[in-house]
């Protein structure tokens, strides 16, 4: 730790979409300001900066999370996957080909959060937990509708509202 | 955001024993409510204190067939229980009414209690608050208050308690475990969170450095159905203008017991004891559920925006208790 005019500055190390960083940070700097402004990954994007949008979704420790509400020195040696590593070699990760392939996007600057919170949610699935929609809280299994595909993903707004097409994108990697 | 230093003790120990020496530091749980206040500059701390490893990120069974949820534990995985889903339905609907799934991976369980009011003028620095700045007046009196308090309001603040999480908890009579700079205490749910009075910027009966470890939940009497009942502005993603947390037992036609919590209706999660205490014992009909609900809102003082919480909370309470009513014939 270093302290300048009240400034101060931590050393941290994050793992980022497979990759380890050492970087020094200011205390108030945001996962995301971090990914973006010095790890030069755009693809978290900052829509609100206030954890009302979702456009700064990335999977940290294997869960989904808002980037602009973590501070980056909270979570050192975290592993963060943002949709720029989601793929398994060269080819795209099944749902961004599902995007591409249902036109599930129009201006796309929500659409790097929004693929990264459904590969969260399609796990949180895979696990059994229910949502507010879910009939029986108690029971153990999820029918993926579309009522069940619009409230997990309530938290990641399309300006463009190309909801329609990415219900139906998601859908298409669940079966 | 100002600058701060950032802590990361140990132990609950040692983290309770820094905060207790930085009066203008606080703990950091899951961030996702302080954080945002600390980029609104409505929160100005110089020191941080990580808390989030610290404390138990657990749930553990107590004598008796209730649960200990630790406080780190996160909203999500109090939610996707299976002992808490099958047990307490109302308190696993509740935290699922609530936020987003990404902010439910973040939040603990300790940081939901602790969340601040949504009211615009309290996160918005520019205008008059009691809440930010004590004295300063209050700009929802006399401003836009169709989010606001109806019960229990003062002069000084017509704030709401955002939780949904605490809504169930002070239905199921739970108790909150904390650590502080003297020794550990547990506070009864009910009495956690405060009405403003003439001191709105207290929020809770916390003392500063008092850390929540966890939070205790009793069962509920066997026979009891439960739910909850969230009603907001979009389906989904919002907080709630008016919500229930509701368990009923009924036994030969007749209420055995109820629990009533409300949200969105006051300055801390509100327990509708009026109506509990009216309908133990009395038939359990629509007209009597009505009636009780009607009783617990008589003490309702609702502002020029807000009326309409009135009828609304009587509404979602009576038909409610009339489903779980239903449901046990």
């Amino acid at each position: 730790m270093n302290e300048r005019n009240g400034i101060v500055d931590v050393d941290i190390t994050l793992r980022v979409d497979g990759v380890e960083h050492r970087l020094t940070v200011d205390t108030r700097t945001t996962l995301l300001d971090a990914l973006r402004e010095r790890l030069r990954n755009t693809s978290p994007k900052k829509g609100c900066d206030h954890g009302q949008c979702g456009s700064c979704t990335v999977l940290l420790d294997g869960e989904r999370a808002l980037s602009c509400l973590a501070l980056a020195v909270a979570h050192q040696g975290a592993d963060v996957v943002t949709a720029a590593g989601l793929a398994d070699g060269d080819g795209p990760h099944p749902l961004q080909s599902a995007f591409v392939e249902h036109d599930a996007f129009q201006c796309g600057y929500c659409t790097p959060g929004q693929i990264v919170s459904a590969v969260g949610m399609l796990a949180e699935v895979d696990a059994g937990w229910p949502s507010a929609v879910t009939g029986d809280v108690a029971g153990g299994t999820v029918t993926l509708d579309d009522e069940e595909i619009a409230e997990r993903m309530s938290g990641n707004l399309c300006r463009c509202a190309a909801y329609a097409n990415i219900r139906p994108a998601i859908k298409q990697v669940a079966r | 955001m100002i600058p701060f230093r950032y802590e990361r003790p140990d132990d609950a120990a040692a983290a309770v024993d820094l905060l207790s020496r930085e009066p203008g530091g606080a703990y950091l749980g899951g961030g996702t409510n302080l954080v945002d206040l600390m980029k609104l500059e409505v929160a100005r701390h110089d020191v941080l204190v990580d808390v989030r490893r610290l404390t138990s990120g657990t749930i553990d069974e107590l004598p008796g067939g209730g649960l200990r949820i630790g406080a780190a534990v996160s909203n999500s995985h109090l939610a996707a229980d299976p002992r808490v889903r099958r047990r307490y339905p109302l308190l696993a609907q509740a935290v699922l009414a609530g936020a987003s799934g990404q902010l439910r991976n973040m939040a603990t369980c300790g940081g939901n209690l602790l969340q601040r009011t949504r009211c615009p003028y309290f996160q918005d620095v520019t205008t008059p608050c009691n809440k930010r700045e004590p004295g300063s007046g209050c700009s929802a009196i006399g401003g836009h208050n169709r989010d606001h308090a109806v019960l229990g309001a003062s002069a000084e603040c017509v704030a709401t308690h955002p939780s949904d999480m605490g809504t169930a908890l002070t239905a199921l009579d739970a108790v909150v475990r904390v650590q502080g700079p003297d020794g550990a205490r547990t506070v009864p749910f009910g009495e956690f969170h405060r009405l403003p009075g003439d001191e709105p910027e207290r929020d809770t009966v916390l003392g500063h450095g008092e850390l929540i470890t966890a939070i205790d939940v009793p069962p509920l009497p066997g026979g009891a159905r439960s739910r909850y009942r969230k009603i907001r502005d979009r389906a989904s993603y919002a907080f709630a203008l008016v919500s229930a947390a509701v368990a009923l037992e009924v036994a030969g036609g007749t209420v055995r017991e109820v629990r009533i919590g409300l949200g969105g209706v006051a300055h801390k999660p509100w327990r509708a004891r009026t109506a509990e205490e009216a309908l133990r014992g009395s038939p359990a009909t629509a007209a009597s559920f009505r009636a009780a609900a009607e009783a617990e809102l008589a003490a309702a003082r609702p502002l020029p925006g807000n009326g309409f919480k009135v009828p609304l909370a009587r509404n979602v309470v009576a038909g409610m208790l009339t489903d779980l009513a239903e449901e046990q014939r």
